[in-house]
């Protein structure tokens, strides 16, 4: 589930607490959005892509918050690792026409 | 067409939100998406209000689908003829070929519109896959640019009633926080199915609040029996994506191979997990398969890259995660080819219809299903679209507030805490393999008994205003939904497709036809001949 909000990559533009649909969020004026709701959390990884930041961390641990630090997430190079395989940009929808996913399909 | 918003401006965001419209879709994941597009463009004033952000809200945006997608001609018809003979009977070839020409002319628009397909190496245009959270968030665009009114975060909680029709909804605004009232000549309900409760992928809003409503105001469900679909994810995740799957190999805890004999996966690793963990990998992808795999399904392959796991050499655990009527089959039953529930004013399209037309007792997960998305929705559209032009009446003095449980207490002090239990029982009877994949009578029987107490009790203190309320509604809604479910399943005394009855395994000719449940205290069952599926022989046309 959402687990870090980076207050250090962060622009306050409140983006994901209107595209999260669980409305896991709370925003507010020029406030680092706040994890609210955690346990709303669908664990989809839509907010990730929709924040034109890569500030946003959700776990794949869909049942309980792991308490993984920020630390470790920007070590790794984990922020924004999903917009990126799927081609968005700072939060703009791209690389829908590079999906080989089609290739596959003929096995199935 | 460009249409004047109906958002008023208004510097007030306190005061209760109230619009009319000529049609109003509730959800906005694809049907509903296709509701809304269709009614517009057929010149209506179309207000979509959505739980979450339509966008990325339903089962569609956080996923990446294949469609069930064939050009007119020959092709056609064999494939509606060989998928009709998997369904057990209950399928509609007829609607089948209806919906595949429908879904494939919108694809080739959504391409002319400018959603960014795939080619392939002979430089064709490939429209039979959409990758979700593009697909949606164009959706959201097409709807905007057609003049849609798109209130996010806008969930309702109950359908308006006037004379013997349904005109309009009532909801709460969750992000302004107010109450929000929009009457309208016609409502489409694409609220999604139920998943139940499960952690998965996109089944956060999925909790069965058009069931509820659809009911409230007197129509049926169909197929509700039809629950029993499962998808492979790691254990612990949301991601119940099942293409990587094909290429896995799945062992024990005592790293022996499953027995994979009986053909069908998830039945294998059913039994698995009754016995202990079960693991798997994707140890039969080569290299290439590999690339196309991680390029094309980017988030099925997070929990790996996060936890630090290489999947094709390495073993991970899995589990089985319910898919509820979201790739199962049951939900409204509708009458006629316009989505038409019945009920005077109130159209179905997508998950929250039922998809035995297409699907029979077995699940139209992804291609069939999304499919039916688009080609029911856009028929929803455009009937609601003409009823709204014929139908307009004034309402005002006669509005009649349909919502029961969850909003309306039998006991003097009603409370909204309690809908964290039922959520938990709903989860317990419905989600488990022990007693929804492989079923018997009794323990059919025992889930509803539960839940049938659970729901008096409901009906008596579970009830909550504003936000409170929000819950209160899906925890009745997911309450109804399994109820509808766990009836239809103790009267189909058989085995077909998704209802694996361990005590009744063969499929008995005297259940070949649907079943239908109705009703909220009192739940009636009954066997739908009046709907039984056409002779399977399609006319080649």
């Amino acid at each position: 589930m959402i687990e870090v909000v980076s207050a250090a990559r962060c622009i306050a533009c409140d983006i994901c607490v209107k595209a999260c649909p669980a409305n896991v969020f709370d925003g507010g004026p020029g406030k680092v959005p706040v994890i609210a709701r955690q346990q709303d959390c669908q664990t989809c990884f839509l907010c990730e892509i929709y924040c034109p930041a890569d500030a946003l961390f959700v776990h794949p641990n869909a049942e309980a918050p792991t308490g993984i630090a920020e630390a470790e997430i920007t070590a790794r190079g984990l922020f924004g690792s999903y917009a990126r395989a799927l081609g968005w940009k700072r939060g703009k929808a791209a690389g829908a026409e590079n999906d080989p996913t089609f290739e596959l399909r003929a096995f199935l | 067409m460009p249409q004047t918003s109906l958002r008023r401006k208004s510097a007030d965001r306190t005061a209760p939100l109230n619009l009319e419209a000529d049609v109003l879709v509730l959800g906005g994941g694809p049907a509903g998406a296709w509701a809304a597009v269709t009614a517009a463009e057929n010149g209506r004033r179309v207000v979509l209000a959505d739980k979450g952000y339509f966008g990325t809200s339903g089962a569609t945006a956080p996923s990446n689908t294949g469609t069930w997608c064939v050009p007119p001609g020959e092709a056609r018809a064999a494939q509606v003829e060989r998928r009709a003979a998997r369904a057990f009977g209950l399928a509609d070839p007829h609607v089948m070929l209806r919906m595949l020409d429908t879904a494939h002319e919108a694809l080739r628009t959504l391409g002319n519109d400018g959603y960014p397909f795939p080619r392939q190496s002979d430089g064709e245009l490939y429209i039979a896959n959409l990758r979700g959270p593009d697909y949606m968030r164009h959706m959201r665009r097409l709807a905007l640019k057609r003049g849609v009114t798109v209130l996010d975060h806008h969930p309702a909680l109950e359908l308006l009633g006037a004379d013997d029709a349904i005109v309009g909804a009532a909801g709460w605004d969750r992000q302004q926080h107010r109450p929000w009232q929009v009457t309208a000549g016609a409502v489409v309900l694409a609220t999604g199915g139920c998943a139940f409760g499960e952690r998965m992928l996109g089944a956060t809003g999925l909790t069965g609040d058009g069931y509820l409503m659809a009911a409230e105001a007197g129509a049926s469900l169909s197929g509700m029996e039809f629950c029993g679909q499962y998808g492979v994810a790691p254990a612990g995740t949301s991601l119940n994506k099942g293409l990587p799957y094909r290429w896995a190999s799945f062992f024990d805890v005592d790293g022996e191979p499953l027995d994979m004999s009986a053909g069908d996966r998830h039945v294998a690793v059913a039994k698995g997990l009754l016995r202990g963990p079960v693991f798997a990998s994707l140890d039969k992808a080569g290299p290439e398969i590999q690339d196309w795999l991680r390029r094309g399904q980017p988030n099925c392959f997070l929990p790996f890259d996060r936890i630090g796991l290489n999947p094709f050499t390495q073993r991970f655990e899995i589990t089985l995660r319910g898919e509820g009527t979201v790739r199962g089959v049951g939900g409204i039953r509708l009458v006629d080819e316009g989505g038409w529930t019945g009920i005077p004013g109130l159209y179905a399209a997508g998950d929250a219809a039922s998809r035995e037309d297409i699907a029979g007792a077995v699940s139209g997960g992804g291609g069939p299903n999304a499919s039916w998305a688009i080609a029911s929705g856009r028929w929803a559209g455009a009937a609601a679209a003409r009823t709204a032009l014929s139908s307009r009446r004034d309402v005002a003095g006669k509005l009649r507030r349909l919502g029961g449980i969850g909003l309306v207490a039998h006991s003097a002090r009603p409370e909204a805490e309690a809908s964290i239990d039922v959520v938990a029982a709903v989860r317990e009877e419905m989600l488990s393999i022990d007693r929804n994949f492989f079923r018997t009578g009794p323990k059919l029987r025992c889930s509803l008994s539960r839940l049938d107490g659970l729901w008096r009790d409901a009906r008596a203190y579970l009830a909550g205003e504003g936000a409170a309320a929000i819950r209160t509604r899906e925890a009745g809604a997911l309450l109804a939904s399994s109820r509808w479910a766990l009836a239809g399943a103790v009267f189909r005394n058989e085995s077909r497709g998704l209802h694996r009855r361990s005590d009744a395994p063969e499929s008995d000719p005297n259940f070949a036809h649907r079943v239908r449940t109705f009703g909220l205290d009192e739940i009636g069952v009954a066997l739908d001949r009046a709907i039984h599926a056409a002779p399977l022989q399609v006319a080649r046309s």
